[in-house]
């Protein structure tokens, strides 16, 4: 069983936004890392939902509790406000059913904390401005091999969030594990967002 | 992976007697009944490390190994129990049984009753899946195994599985559900009632009692077998083996063996037939037409399985059509809203519902890797 001890920078992030003994349900989980710490360290319960059979086997060996399944038909499995914190992790760009699964994560859940790589930051608009598509530390694709199809930037996702009455409690934008106060939508190349149903 | 093909080696069978009656679910009461089993690996001195293998519609007790060395055939799920293998018999305590109303050593209806000194035939009792696992856990007193490890099934061996953790929640400790279903379709009852009616309309059955008349319902057996096979291929699957492919390389115009599929049907059904008992067959057809778990809780599914303290793992497989992954995801979601731990893996596979007996890359390395959880929680 492989006991991870230190998260990925932009998960550990995550994970302190987790509140401890809380039902967490992780979309798009891989190989399980964000649960089993979360598991191990704030005593939480959830499972990690992925497409892939593989990952299913990985969380299994890392003991998560994982439900193969695809985000792109929606959350059946999971009845309204079963969670705390439903969570997805630089998956919502590359989502076919963009606006439904951020709609379905706060019908399942109290909060919702979604990350993506920010398509503002300065060096994908600098790649732009040379004429080519961005491919970078958290965008390492080429454009005729990447899953991505959706990108937006901090501005374009919170209008998504305000169209659905979804209000953000908390954002955070880093750039190489240092979080960016100044400019974020230009400095900073991962965003984290916390957000929850408006109030009534 | 070499260490599939390392084997539990040469086993037995034995017999427990039970002479304490047994009121089952339709309320007739077997007074007393044997049950067949075999056990595979050693029992730990906390005997915490037993698994109960529950069997489907044509299966019995004989999991693993070989009776003879010279056998052709190992036990029918051979490749997945064994030193090593995903069941490890080194780790694990494995117990197989062949269920009441069988054909295969425990009592069924091919049994002499004593009270009359003849085969049961028609007066065999119709036995649920319930009236099994309660069958079963007297099987596991007698074995010294308060608590199984886990207990595990395909199709009609995984709603023993999922009855077990309702009936017995402090009996098992995790539960492994595989190509099931929480209850059936009018489909899937439509399809038993074709193979029942095959049986009960042939002119041998002689409503049950055939064997004082020294004969065989073979016809309806095979008819039987044969649309159940349908069943537990994919039509890929069939295709990818058999195609339009003809015996003789062209048409004969009439009605002998001409596809091989036709061949393939008939020799499993002719094959079946030899050994499988009608009466046997009806009553596993009944069993999987009753399993409802539900049924007394106003069809509340979750309200079952709030009982439960047994971890899960359900699986299933694309191609299969008999029991879809459709409604292994209804026993999911009725897990997780019932707040218990569940595993669910969705496995690629052509091989139909039969994929459960298969050995698909994934689903070979979900049971390891779940099993070898299991094992750990036990030598913890």
């Amino acid at each position: 069983m492989s006991a991870i001890n230190t998260l990925r920078a932009d998960l550990q992030l995550i994970a302190d936004w987790v509140a401890p003994s809380s039902r967490v349900l992780d979309l798009g989980c891989g190989d399980g890392a964000l649960l089993s710490w979360l598991n191990r360290h704030k005593a939480v319960r959830g499972y990690g939902v992925d497409f892939d059979v593989n990952n299913v086997v990985r969380c299994v060996e890392a003991g998560v509790n994982a439900i193969q399944g695809n985000l792109e038909t929606g959350l059946a499995e999971f009845e309204d406000q079963r969670f705390d914190h439903v969570v997805l992790s630089q998956t919502i760009q590359a989502m076919h059913n963009t606006e439904q699964i951020l709609v379905e994560m706060l019908r399942v859940g109290r909060e919702a904390i979604v990350t993506f790589p920010n398509f503002g930051y300065w060096e994908n608009r600098w790649q732009i401005l040379q004429g080519h598509m961005p491919v970078s530390e958290t965008i390492p694709y080429e454009w005729y091999n990447t899953p991505n199809i959706h990108w937006c930037m901090l501005g374009d996702f919170e209008a998504l969030c305000a169209k659905n009455g979804i209000r953000v409690l908390e954002r955070v934008v880093m750039n190489e594990e240092k979080r960016i106060h100044f400019l974020p939508n230009l400095r900073g190349s991962l965003a984290f967002y916390r957000v929850a149903r408006q109030p009534g | 992976m070499s260490d599939l093909t390392r084997s539990v080696g040469i086993v037995e069978a034995q017999i427990a007697e039970f002479d304490t009656p047994l009121h089952l679910a339709s309320g007739a009461v077997l007074p007393a009944y044997q049950l067949c089993f075999e056990t595979y690996g050693t029992l730990n001195a906390a005997c915490s490390n037993a698994i109960l293998i529950c069997h489907a519609l044509s299966g019995h007790h004989h999991v693993a190994g070989r009776y003879a060395a010279d056998d052709k055939a190992a036990g029918w799920w051979d490749n997945m129990v064994g030193p090593g293998k995903p069941i490890d018999t080194n780790r694990f305590f494995v117990v197989g049984l062949n269920n009441l109303g069988g054909c295969h050593g425990s009592t069924g209806p091919s049994s002499i009753n004593p009270a009359t000194g003849q085969p049961w035939g028609s007066t065999f009792p119709v036995v649920t899946v319930p009236d099994w696992v309660r069958s079963q856990a007297r099987l596991a007193d007698r074995l010294g195994i308060e608590r199984w490890a886990a207990v595990i099934g395909g199709s009609l061996g995984g709603m023993q599985a999922l009855q077990w953790s309702i009936d017995y929640p402090d009996r098992v400790a995790h539960a492994l559900v595989i190509a099931s279903a929480p209850k059936l379709s009018a489909q899937n009852i439509a399809f038993n009632d074709v193979a029942r009616q095959a049986i009960l309309t042939d002119p041998d059955f002689h409503g049950g009692d055939f064997y004082a008349h020294n004969a065989i319902p073979r016809r309806g057996l095979r008819l039987a077998r044969m649309l159940g096979h349908i069943t537990y291929l994919s039509d890929d699957g069939m295709g990818e083996k058999f195609g339009r492919m003809l015996k003789s390389g062209d048409y004969q115009f009439g009605f002998e063996v001409e596809f091989e599929i036709e061949s393939y049907l008939r020799y499993q059904g002719d094959k079946f037939s030899d050994y499988f008992d009608a009466n046997t067959y009806l009553l596993m057809t009944k069993a999987l037409d009753y399993f409802d778990p539900a049924k007394d809780l106003n069809d509340d599914i979750v309200a079952a399985l709030r009982k439960a303290t047994a971890r899960f793992m359900v699986a299933s497989f694309t191609s299969d059509w008999r029991f879809s992954p459709e409604r292994s995801r209804e026993i999911v979601k009725a897990l997780v809203a019932a707040d218990k731990e569940v595993v669910y893996g969705e496995i690629e596979s052509v091989h139909g519902h039969d994929a459960f007996l298969m050995l698909d890359g994934p689903y070979v390395n979900l049971m390891r890797a779940y099993l070898n959880r299991v094992a750990e929680e036990v030598t913890a």
